[in-house]
C-alpha cells in the first residue's frame, strides 16, 4: 500500500518536474530573439505605467485649467495642453488603462464564447454545428470594422460595452479554431478511454478537450490582443467608443486634429503610443507563437 | 466543378439570409423609438398610431423581416431618415468613391507587396530581408486613422504640398483629384503592402523548403527559374487568400481614411448613419457591405480552384 502511494507520489514529482521543465523550455525559446525580450520588456513598461498612473502622472488628467488652453510643449507640459488646458501627458499616461483594459477584456470576452461555441460545434457536431457554423460564418462575412461600429449603435460605449463589442466582432476566429481542433482531438483513443469509464459530455469537454487545446487557444488570444487595442483606439477616434471625459489613446488623436498646427504632439504623442504598445504585443505574440509551436522549437 | 460551384453559390446565398437577418435583428434592437426618432417625436398620439401601423410595427419581428427583406430584393431599402432620401441613392453615389480609392490602393499595394515579399524570402536573414520585414511588421501596426493625421500634418501644414482635404473625380478636375487621393492613398496602401509582403514572404519560405523545389534545384534548373516559376506559383495561393478578403472587406475598409480626409465615402456615410441613429441607412450600408464582401468571397473560392487544380481533384 505504502509503496503504491510513493510511486504515486513519484510520478506526480515527474509530471511537476516535466511540466517545470517545459516551461523554462518555453520561456528560453520565446526570449532567445532580442526583438521579443525587447517587446515584452516595453509592454511590462507600459503595463506599468498603466498600474501606476496616479503616482507618475505631473497633472490631474480630467482637471480644466483655462488659462493654460492650447500651449505647445513646456517645462511644466511636456506634451502640451488640450483644449481644456488638460494636461495632454497625464491624458496619455491614464489613457493606457483603457487600451489595456478593453484590449484584455475583449480578447478574454471572445475567447470564452468562442471557445464555447467552437468545442460545442466540434464536439456534438449535425445541426448543433450545422447552426454553431453558419451564423459564424455570418458574422465573419461582416468586415471587422464594420460589424464594431454597428455593434457600438446598440450597445454604445464605455469600457465595458466595448470590451463587448470587440470581444463579439472577435469571437469567430475561436469558433473556428476550436471546432477544427475538438473533431481531431475527439476521435483520439484518450477520449474513447475517457468516454468508456462513463465520462459525461461536459466533463469529457472540459477535463480532456479542453486542456489539450490550450497551446492554440493561448496564441490565438497573444495574436488578438494588438489587433484589439487597435480596433478600440479607431472606435474611440470615432466618436464610437469611449467618450469624453474618459482619455483614451484614440479619442486623444481625434480631439487634437483641430490643433494640429499649435500643437501637433498633442494628436501624434498618443498615436506613437498607440503603435509602440501594438508592435509590441503582435512581436511578442509572433514570439508565443514560435515558442509553443515544436516545429520549430526542434522538438519533433 | 459545377457541382462545387452550386454548392459555394447555395452556401452564399444561406449566408446572405442569416446576414440580412442579423442586420435586421441588430437593429431592432436599437434603444430609442424609431418613430420618434423619425419625426422628432412631436406628433399627436393619432399621426403615431397610423406611423405605428405603417411601419408595420405591430407586427411581430419575423414577419416584418420578412416584409423588409422583399423590400430590399426589389431594391427598395426605404428612405433614410437624416438624408431624407431614399437609401438606394445615397448608397449608389458613395460607393463609386469608396470602391475608386480602395481599388487603386489594392492595385498599387499587390504588385508591391508581392515583390517585397519575395526578397526578402529569397534572401532570408540578409540586410534587405531584416529591413523589408521588420518594416511591414511596423507598417501592420500603425493605426490608419493616426497615419492620415500625420501625413495630413506633415505634407499639407507643413510643407503646404497637398491639399489637406476633400475629394473630386478625376474627370471634373484632373490635377486637383490626384492631389486630393495621394494621401489617402498611401495610407489606405501602406497596411495592405505590409500585410501582402508578410504572407508573401512566409508562403514563400513555407514553399522554398518543399522536395519539389529541391528536385527542380538538384536537376541543374537555374535558381532564379526556380524560385519565379516552380515556388512563386504555389507560394501565392495563400496570398490570392489574401487579396480576396482585402477585396471583400473593401468598402467598409476605409472608414478612417474617409473620416480623416473628409471623403464623402461608403464608411464616413455609415459613421453617419450610426451616430444620428439612422435605421434604415444603417440597415442598408451593413447590407450591402456583407453582400459585397460574400460575393468577393465566392468569386475567390472559384477562382482559387481554377488557380489550383490541386482541389479540383479532392
Amino acid at each position: 500500500m505504502s509503496q503504491a502511494n510513493v510511486t504515486a507520489d513519484q510520478a506526480n514529482a515527474l509530471i511537476k518536474a516535466n511540466k517545470a521543465k517545459k516551461r523554462r523550455q518555453f520561456f528560453k525559446a520565446l526570449f532567445s530573439r532580442k526583438i521579443v525580450l525587447v517587446s515584452a520588456c516595453i509592454v511590462m513598461l507600459i503595463i506599468l505605467v498603466a498600474v501606476f498612473a496616479y503616482q507618475i502622472m505631473p497633472f490631474d488628467p480630467n482637471k480644466p485649467a483655462v488659462r493654460e488652453r492650447n500651449q505647445g510643449p513646456s517645462a511644466t507640459h511636456l506634451l502640451g495642453t488640450d483644449e481644456y488646458g488638460r494636461d495632454v501627458l497625464s491624458r496619455i499616461i491614464i489613457g493606457s488603462r483603457v487600451s489595456l483594459i478593453v484590449g484584455v477584456l475583449a480578447v478574454i470576452i471572445a475567447c470564452i464564447i468562442g471557445t464555447t461555441l467552437g468545442m460545442l460545434a466540434g464536439f456534438f457536431g449535425g445541426f448543433i454545428d450545422d447552426l454553431i457554423s453558419r451564423v459564424a460564418e455570418a458574422i465573419r462575412v461582416i468586415p471587422q470594422v464594420v460589424l464594431a461600429i454597428a455593434l457600438c449603435a446598440v450597445f454604445g460605449g464605455g469600457i465595458v460595452n466595448m470590451s463587448l463589442i470587440l470581444g463579439i466582432s472577435n469571437m469567430t476566429v475561436y469558433i473556428r479554431m476550436m471546432r477544427s481542433q475538438v473533431m481531431s482531438i475527439k476521435e483520439r483513443d484518450y477520449i474513447m478511454a475517457g468516454r468508456l469509464q462513463g465520462n459525461s459530455n461536459g466533463r469529457l469537454m472540459l477535463r480532456h478537450i479542453l486542456p489539450n487545446s490550450v497551446s492554440p487557444i493561448i496564441v490565438t488570444m497573444t495574436q488578438q490582443i494588438g489587433g484589439t487595442i487597435l480596433a478600440e483606439a479607431g472606435l474611440s477616434f470615432l466618436g464610437l467608443g469611449i467618450s469624453t471625459p474618459t482619455a483614451s489613446w484614440g479619442t486623444l488623436v481625434s480631439g487634437g486634429r483641430a490643433y494640429l498646427l499649435t500643437n501637433p504632439v498633442y494628436s501624434i504623442a498618443p498615436g506613437v503610443c498607440i503603435a509602440l504598445l501594438v508592435i509590441c504585443l503582435n512581436s511578442l505574440g509572433d514570439g508565443v507563437r514560435d515558442a509553443l509551436d515544436p516545429r520549430l522549437r526542434g522538438e519533433l | 466543378m459545377l457541382r462545387y460551384i452550386l454548392q459555394r453559390l447555395g452556401q452564399t446565398l444561406l449566408v446572405l439570409l442569416i446576414v440580412s437577418f442579423l442586420t435586421y435583428l441588430l437593429v431592432d434592437f436599437l434603444p430609442g423609438d424609431p418613430i420618434a426618432a423619425m419625426t422628432g417625436g412631436e406628433i399627436s398620439g393619432e399621426t403615431y398610431e397610423r406611423l405605428y401601423r405603417e411601419m408595420n410595427m405591430d407586427k411581430p419581428v419575423l414577419i416584418r423581416y420578412f416584409l423588409w427583406l422583399k423590400d430590399a430584393l426589389t431594391g427598395n431599402l426605404g428612405m433614410s431618415q437624416s438624408y431624407h432620401r431614399r437609401v438606394v441613392d445615397i448608397i449608389g453615389e458613395r460607393v463609386p468613391v469608396t470602391l475608386y480609392l480602395s481599388l487603386l490602393a489594392f492595385v498599387i499595394s499587390v504588385p508591391l507587396g508581392i515583390i517585397f515579399g519575395i526578397i526578402s524570402a529569397v534572401r532570408r536573414g540578409s540586410a534587405a530581408d531584416t529591413a523589408v520585414t521588420l518594416t511591414a511588421n511596423i507598417c501592420c501596426c500603425l493605426p490608419q486613422f493616426w497615419l492620415g493625421i500625420l501625413f495630413m500634418y506633415i505634407f499639407a501644414m507643413k510643407l503646404g504640398w497637398l491639399p489637406s482635404s476633400g475629394f473630386v473625380w478625376p474627370h471634373e478636375d484632373f490635377v486637383m483629384s490626384i492631389r486630393q487621393t495621394i494621401m489617402p492613398l498611401l495610407c489606405l496602401a501602406i497596411g495592405g503592402i505590409a500585410s501582402i509582403t508578410r504572407q508573401t514572404r512566409s508562403s514563400m519560405l513555407e514553399v522554398i523548403r518543399q522536395d519539389y523545389i529541391r528536385t527542380a534545384r538538384s536537376k541543374g534548373l537555374k535558381s532564379k527559374k526556380v524560385i519565379y516559376v516552380h515556388a512563386l506559383k504555389n507560394a501565392l495561393l495563400p496570398v490570392i487568400t489574401l487579396m480576396g478578403l482585402r477585396l471583400g472587406g473593401m468598402i467598409g475598409g476605409s472608414v478612417f481614411v474617409e473620416n480623416v480626409f473628409v471623403i464623402p465615402g461608403m464608411g464616413s456615410l455609415l459613421v453617419n448613419a450610426i451616430t444620428s441613429v439612422d435605421i434604415p441607412l444603417i440597415q442598408g450600408c451593413v447590407l450591402l457591405i456583407a453582400v459585397f464582401s460574400c460575393v468577393v468571397n465566392l468569386i475567390t473560392d472559384i477562382v482559387y480552384v481554377y488557380v489550383d487544380p490541386r482541389i479540383k481533384v479532392s
